[in-house]
């Protein structure tokens, strides 16, 4: 399980959940799920244009998830987020059905691309990734201040001067970031598990921010690993293991949330 | 003229089989799910709508394995699916956006281990695009009744609880002070979307749905406030969008790359998102002249 070609699934797999927690707890925080799902989910077509292409990967899912990101934003200043969300994720799916039927015949590379192969990683994605991962963490750094207020009071934040649109984009750009380095291990659909389920954990469990983004890490680790591990014994799927698991993850949170409140209100009494 | 027209039209288009099939499918289909998805937009769901098309893809790759007729799956998961998020909480805004995201979640991951299971067990290794992408020249002539029944079925529904539905759907505090079960309102409205949203699976592929549900409806609310209204420009957009995208994947067989017909469900995602372009186009263009 950890020899050869596997350690590269385990650094790359790590490397996606630590930067899915951190940036999945401000999708949580801002309600931003559904964009969440469309950025990695639309950027499909560009894995599909790479094999066309002949460039890599990791080159095309970059440029279309920045383009899902601009276009969602952009379109989101003219009609309501989530219209702008659903129609930008439909044309990116669709411009990906296409090329994928022009690349014809090879059914499971598809299914990889949709659904993840932790026996996927080569060593030369290594560097690309780590190197996406330092950025997206410089980034969220730098953002960390003005992304919290602009998530939790979005009013304050505009009296301030901190531009919505530019927020939001910064914003998408950082889920766009996430989703290039992914694809190899969990897939273009389930990336976004990752960044609802253990955020959405964490959330429930701790009310203050700093202690959130450190659980929302901790508990993505931890479903990544499972899910790895489950996938290399069992031979199952590794999405299905990560959707499931992190769905698993965010109902254990709110059980044990919900135990809580009521022993404390037992106390009290 | 008619040179015009056969380069438009490829010959044969309209004696072909399968044609008349898809032709058929998708004018019922568009006008289902097209003047739900008026709702839909209204009630600010477009991430349910599309979610619980994701979960039907769950079913429809299910029902391979089980060899029933995917539409039954589409229906049956994208069913739970709504009810698994009228559990969770889907229905108050606050948590909503999270619980929808985590019912899909699982419902991908759901349909992630049916489809792999397909390709190990069921051999159908092509399961995988056609289930997500769809297939609209692959259907039967004995789904069209089918089609027909269920999609009358989501419209009565509908029919049924208009009023109290558009009234919770504007405003839910207003709507609960005059006596509307608001909650009961909410998941018969979310069994008729599972209903609409399953048939749209089978004729654009279930990630593509979200296009017919969405676009049409969207682009028709920029353009008239009467929601009344919008059914109607919302069901002629939609209609025109999947007959159109129909006829141009039958000719697209002839494109570039030769012998290799383009999926019809692009060509109804495209149209459908030029349609919304124009409406807010148009809109802000008019509204800037007012």
């Amino acid at each position: 399980m950890f020899s050869g070609f596997m350690v590269n699934t385990w650094i790359v797999a790590s490397v996606v959940a630590v930067l899915a927690g951190l940036v999945g707890f401000f999708v949580v925080l801002r309600g931003a799920a559904f964009a969440a799902h469309a950025v990695p989910n639309g950027s499909i077509a560009g894995a599909a244009s790479a094999g066309l292409l002949g460039i890599s990967v990791l080159a095309g899912l970059a440029v279309f998830s920045l383009l899902g990101a601009i276009a969602i934003a952009v379109l989101a200043t003219r009609d309501r987020h989530d219209i702008a969300v659903a129609l930008t994720l439909v044309l990116m799916l669709a411009v990906g059905a296409l090329l994928l039927s022009f690349s014809s015949g090879y059914a499971p590379a598809t299914y990889s691309l949709l659904f993840g192969e932790i026996l996927g990683v080569s060593r030369a994605e290594l560097g690309p990734t780590v190197g996406l991962a330092l950025a997206s963490l410089a980034v969220l750094a730098v953002l960390y201040r003005p992304l919290l207020l602009s998530s939790v009071l979005p009013e304050v934040s505009e009296a301030r001067g901190i531009a919505a649109l530019r927020i939001d984009l910064c914003f998408l750009v950082c889920v766009a970031l996430v989703t290039t380095m992914t694809v190899p291990v969990v897939g273009t659909t389930l990336i976004f598990s990752l960044m609802v389920g253990p955020p959405g954990a964490a959330r429930s469990l701790t009310k203050s921010p700093a202690a959130a983004l450190v659980l929302s890490v901790m508990i993505a680790l931890a479903t990544v690993w499972l899910a790895i591990a489950a996938a290399y014994d069992l031979d199952l799927p590794v999405g299905f293991l990560v959707g499931v698991l992190a769905a698993c993850a965010y109902a254990g949170g709110r059980g044990w949330a919900t135990l809580r409140r009521g022993r404390a209100a037992v106390a009290r009494a | 003229m008619s040179a015009v027209a056969r380069a438009i039209v490829e010959p044969g288009f309209f004696e072909n089989g399968p044609v008349q099939i898809a032709l058929a499918v998708s004018a019922v289909v568009s006008l289902v799910v097209s003047a739900l998805g008026v709702i839909t937009v209204i009630r600010g769901q477009a991430f349910a709508g599309h979610s619980l098309a994701d979960i039907g893809a769950a079913g429809g790759s299910g029902a391979l394995l089980v060899g029933v007729g995917p539409l039954w799956g589409f229906f049956l998961l994208a069913l739970a699916g709504a009810g698994a998020m009228e559990l969770v909480g889907a229905d108050r805004r606050r948590s909503r956006d999270l619980a929808t995201g985590i019912v899909l979640g699982a419902g991908l991951g759901l349909a992630a281990l049916f489809l792999y299971l397909d390709s190990r067990l069921a051999n159908a290794s092509g399961a995988t695009s056609t289930i997500l992408f769809g297939s609209i020249f692959a259907i039967s002539s004995a789904t069209i009744p089918v089609v027909i029944a269920v999609g009358a079925a989501a419209l009565t529904l509908i029919a049924a609880i208009y009023r109290p539905l558009l009234l919770s759907s504007l405003s839910r505090d207003l709507a609960a002070a005059r006596g509307v079960r608001v909650r009961l309102v909410g998941g018969l409205y979310l069994a008729a979307l599972a209903a609409a949203v399953a048939l749209s699976c089978l004729a654009t592929g279930a990630i593509l749905s979200t296009a017919l549900l969405i676009g049409p409806a969207a682009g028709a609310l920029r353009l008239t406030r009467r929601p009344g209204m919008a059914v109607i420009v919302s069901a002629a957009i939609a209609i025109a969008s999947s007959c159109v995208g129909v006829l141009l994947a039958y000719d697209s067989y002839y494109w570039p790359p030769a012998g290799h017909g383009w999926p019809a469900s692009f060509f109804i995602v495209v149209l459908t998102v030029l349609a919304y372009l124009a409406a807010s186009a148009f809109a802000s263009r008019t509204r800037r002249a007012a």
